[in-house]
């Protein structure tokens, strides 16, 4: 691992005193620094806190936030909280799903996009809410979604991954 | 009292404080007007265009513009109140800024296109506090959120903050401190309603060999739906801070820690902004305002779990663990984080603790119920008209929060039930309107207060997939631990999965019934225990919805996919060919200004045709 | 001296030093409370739920986990009410149908009396009693496995799913396995249920029981008398 790499990681460690109990911040940092915890970091990480690796990779695996696998270019998260749920938010995962051909926690194959759900953004009146890298998309349709998906990507052709049909973008 | 360039200088004293606060109000006095604008979602850019222009007029020196928290009325911002009149305007764009300031500011006159609207009356309505939205509510709490900008300590100090604490640390005891929240009858406002005071002097007595204690405000909000929490945060921190440094002080703890869910990042900035603010000024860390008192707060942000808002996964998770609930027999107050005695509130119940100080507990008794006392935010969300943040007196009714308040429902819907307590909670069928909310009688009728996410659902929500909703949110939020919760959960989303695509079996109510009681009897945490709510109260007041679908396989609400078909009413369909276009899978054909027919072979019901329709030609059965 | 405290266990009174768990002062007076995730070599862990006891309090009652609870004095327990044996009997059959081949799980249900899981069988081969966990942990003072992911999710694993280094190939986790010790061997399992060994009772092969027949066994069920 080269040296920049793991001084990045030394130093986030450091920053949290090496304290065991600031695992779930030093992650996040992690996370923050490098878009996802990439394997050798993790494995620096419970060197550094003195803990056994498979204690880190509890933690990494127990909670939502964390991804183990990087992510795509533009990440899509979905609410799926009460209050956009019962304003129509599946439809608009669903309609999110059959475009990007993907299930939520996957990325496209060609890294454009990452879709996650979240429960509950506590933007209860905005709903249903689809942030777009950090930009809330207030009261989603089914119908809106394309146009949104082609504010952030000009890629020409889209292929859903189960029949291969190509939703070309006009 | 600020040193040169405002910088903040550290308060040694009660007397400093006070001085302080006479120099803030008298900066605020010093505006003729204060606009505050509120509503993040917007408010920037509203308030950016305000302080270009004033500047522009050469009114910066004149009127104080403050981009404040959240005021709550949610369904209107982003929202612009002028003070001292209170004018309110609604739904303001960056637009219509030039005419605010030239009209109201400068003139004396009200922009009328800008003022809300009672659907009721049809009229318009210029002052705050005479919209019915706000006129019913209570604010005690909320209320200052429009009132201050959340990153200037000044503001909450004009406005009487931390006199709470210094009454606190320099005129009574610990023990009155607790004695006196005991009396107001304040309970935890996260959802399980213990008694705080209760709960304080029982960590005050816990034994601690090496005087250590710890206080932890409970910030991990996940019921979906509930945000109250995340706008006290982000509009008020300081109500928040000012409540833990007193219950610190009045059990014996020296350190502190917020612990914000992950999905909070404003609540985090803003929470730190005011913690650096506080600690500035001496109202936090060693010797406060020279009481010889240390106590210090420490930002803490979750990792995503729901089961995180458990208070014994919450500590787990604090001590760097996944967040595994321990059973509830060792309790917290006396061995909880790093084993040592611990006392852990929801931010809202820390918010009340300055009401109580400054104004006794006779006072605050007298609101609300027997039972319960004091005041109630809720998430009024759905399909309500006024969706917002509402603070009411408890004992207020259900109607009067949905109609009185909220406005009713939207699209001219019929009420179907209303939601309350999450997860853990129950659906509340309109029958029951008038029942009166208090942590008891929301229990007695299947559900409960929760942490204050009310979910008004209408005619078009269905009872069995929204309980397949909760069960499902459950199975993805629990820690995995236990038999019940891990394997019983799963099995009852088998059971409402198969339901609502139509494969439902005569007993699979009574099995969802007997998997419920499990849940309730042998899970270890509250999360497991209170699981099955939403399951078992729907079956309670909408069993004949169950029934349609398992016995008559139809979905009565036209919600299940696998039971209902779409097709064009030919009376209403005009043939303009705006759902053929938009369908995704070319399932409607038509001629021009013919009746267009939808192939329900084709047909992935995703709804699309329905949202572009402007005649309401698209039937669902 | 210790501190005692006195509890009352099935309507015999019995005195056990403070901080006895209420299975142990069971034991003592020769009580045997069903157990899955219990050791008495390691630290309790109260996940598994079939050691419920029902503990009363006056006019209610509530029952929990007996491995965990400390005794305290007063306490009245029972441990094989018929709430117990209604809740017990329930779990036992949820774990069966996440996990029927175990001879332990099978004998235990069968001690039960449970003669029908009304669940869909998805085996995912383990009761996540975190016995391997706690033995590699607390007993070889190791940590290479531990458990990952949440809720239906949760499994016991190893970090990126390699041998840890911390690994001593003691054994010890495959030895300590409630379902690793003996798997069942019974050959056909119906429905997630055994019927051989210690199950004298007729398994019914319906998911929906319609009493289409008066006559008891299974196509399949093997005796091994």
């Amino acid at each position: 691992m080269e040296e920049k790499r793991l001084e990045k990681i030394d130093r986030i460690v450091e920053t949290h005193g090496c304290r065991k109990e600031r695992v779930i911040a030093i992650l996040q940092d992690i996370q923050d620094e490098f878009g996802y915890l990439p394997e050798d970091a993790l494995r620096r990480v419970a060197e550094r806190l003195g803990v056994p690796l498979i204690q880190v990779y509890g933690v990494a695996t127990f909670f939502k936030a964390f991804r183990l696998k990087p992510r795509g270019r533009h990440l899509v998260t979905v609410c799926m909280g009460t209050a956009c749920y019962v304003r129509g938010a599946p439809a608009v995962l669903g309609e999110l799903k059959r475009l990007l051909g993907i299930e939520p926690g996957e990325t496209t194959d060609d890294m454009e996009f990452t879709l996650e759900t979240v429960n509950c953004l506590g933007a209860c009146a905005l709903g249903p809410v689809v942030v777009v890298d950090d930009e809330y998309h207030e009261k989603m349709t089914p119908g809106k979604v394309k146009k949104v998906l082609r504010k952030y990507s000009t890629i020409d052709a889209r292929r859903t991954r189960e029949n291969g049909q190509a939703e070309v973008a006009r | 009292m600020q040193g040169g360039q405002g910088k903040m200088v550290r308060l040694k004293s009660r007397d400093e404080l006070e001085q302080l606060r006479k120099e803030a109000k008298q900066k605020r006095a010093a505006f003729e007007f204060m606009v505050a604008v509120g509503c993040e979602h917007g408010a920037e850019r509203v308030s950016a265009v305000f302080k270009e222009e004033l500047q522009r007029r050469g009114l910066s020196k004149r009127i104080a513009l403050k981009t404040t928290g959240c005021h709550g009325f949610c369904e209107c911002g982003p929202l612009v109140v002028l003070h001292p009149e209170k004018i309110l305007y609604v739904r303001v764009k960056p637009d219509d800024v030039p005419e605010i300031v030239e009209k109201s500011l400068i003139g004396k006159e009200v922009v009328e296109r800008l003022l809300y609207v009672d659907p009721a009356t049809g009229k318009k309505i210029m002052r705050e506090d005479d919209v019915p939205f706000y006129k019913k509510q209570m604010r005690l709490v909320l209320g200052n959120n429009g009132l201050i900008d959340p990153t200037e300590i000044e503001d909450y100090i004009a406005i009487g903050g931390y006199s709470a604490l210094a009454k606190a640390l320099f005129e009574i005891t610990p023990e009155q401190i607790i004695d006196e929240v005991k009396r107001s009858g304040l309970r935890g406002r996260g959802g399980a309603g213990f008694p705080t005071g209760r709960k304080w002097e029982a960590c005050r007595n816990a034994p601690a060999p090496d005087g250590v204690r710890y206080v932890i405000c409970n910030a991990d909000e996940g019921d979906p739906g509930a945000y109250m929490d995340r706008s006290l945060l982000e509009g008020n921190p300081h109500s928040v801070i000012e409540g833990m440094i007193i219950g610190a002080f009045a059990i014996g703890a020296h350190q502190g820690f917020v612990y914000v869910r992950h999905e909070y990042p404003l609540a985090v900035k803003n929470l730190g902004i005011a913690l650096e603010q506080a600690r500035q000024y001496g109202l936090l860390g060693k010797d406060i305002l020279g009481s010889g008192f240390d106590f210090d707060i420490e930002i803490c942000r979750g990792g995503g779990a729901f089961v995180c808002g458990e208070s014994t996964a919450l500590i787990a998770s604090l001590e760097g663990k996944i967040g595994e609930p321990r059973p509830k027999h060792i309790h917290t107050t006396t061995s909880g984080l790093h084993g040592k005695p611990t006392n852990l509130n929801n931010v809202e119940t820390w918010a009340n603790v300055p009401l109580i100080i400054n104004r006794g507990a006779d006072w605050y008794s007298k609101i609300g119920t027997a039972t319960s006392k004091g005041t109630k935010i809720f998430s009024l969300v759905g399909k309500v008209n006024n969706t917002g943040l509402v603070e009411v007196p408890m004992g207020i009714t259900l109607r009067e929060i949905v109609y009185g308040i909220g406005g009713g429902l939207r699209d001219g819907k019929r009420l179907k039930a209303v939601q309350t307590g999450g997860p853990s909670g129950g659906c509340i069928p309109a029958s029951l309107l008038d029942t009166q909310v208090d942590f008891e009688k929301l229990t007695e009728i299947g559900s409960m207060m929760g942490s204050g996410g009310m979910i008004v659902m209408d005619e078009d929500t269905c009872m069995v997939d929204l309980a397949r909703y909760f069960v499902k949110f459950l199975t993805e939020e629990s820690c995995g631990k236990c038999t019940p919760c891990r394997e019983g959960l799963d099995r009852m989303l088998d059971i409402l999965t198969r339901i609502v695509e139509g494969k439902g079996r005569d007993g699979d109510i009574e099995l969802l019934e007997e998997l419920g009681v499990v849940l309730k009897e042998a899970s270890l945490c509250g999360l497991g225990k209170t699981a099955a709510n939403p399951v078992l109260s729907t079956i309670r007041y909408f069993r004949d919805e169950y029934e349609a679908h398992i016995k008559d396989k139809r979905c009565p609400a036209g919600v299940c996919r696998a039971l209902i078909t779409f097709s064009i009413d030919e009376e209403k369909c005009t043939g303009c060919g705006a759902c053929a276009k938009a369908c995704p899978q070319n399932a409607i054909t038509g001629a021009k200004k013919q009746p267009h027919k939808i192939d329900t072979d084709k047909c992935i019901k995703c709804g699309i045709c329905r949202t572009v329709c402007k005649f309401d030609a698209i039937k669902v059965v | 001296m210790e501190n005692m405290v006195e509890l009352t266990i099935d309507g015999i009174k019995t005195r056990v030093p403070e901080g006895t768990t209420v299975l142990e002062a069971a034991r003592n007076i020769g009580i045997v409370i069903p157990t899955l995730c219990y050791h008495p070599g390691l630290t309790p862990y109260g996940a598994c739920r079939v050691c419920l006891v029902e503990v009363v309090r006056g006019s209610s009652s509530r029952l929990e986990a007996s491995c965990t609870l400390p005794a305290q004095n007063g306490m009245v327990v029972y441990t094989n009410s018929e709430k117990v044996q209604k809740i017990r009997k329930v779990v036992v059959e949820l774990l069966l149908a996440s996990c029927p081949n175990s001879k332990k799980l099978q004998d235990l249900a069968a001690s039960l009396g449970i003669n029908k899981v009304r669940f869909e069988i998805k085996d995912r081969n383990c009761i996540l009693c975190g016995l391997c966990v706690r033995y590699c942990k607390e007993q070889m003072q190791s940590g290479g496995i531990g458990f990952v992911g949440r809720g239906t999710a949760r499994r016991v694993g190893t970090a990126f799913d390699v041998t840890p280094e911390e690994c001593r190939n003691c054994g010890g986790c495959e030895w300590i396995c409630p379902v690793c010790e003996r798997a069942c061997t019974a050959g056909n399992l119906v429905n997630g249920l055994c019927g051989g060994c210690q199950n004298l009772m007729p398994v019914e092969t319906c998911l929906i029981c319609i009493k289409c027949s008066e006559s008891v066994g299974p196509k399949g069920h093997k005796t091994f008398w």
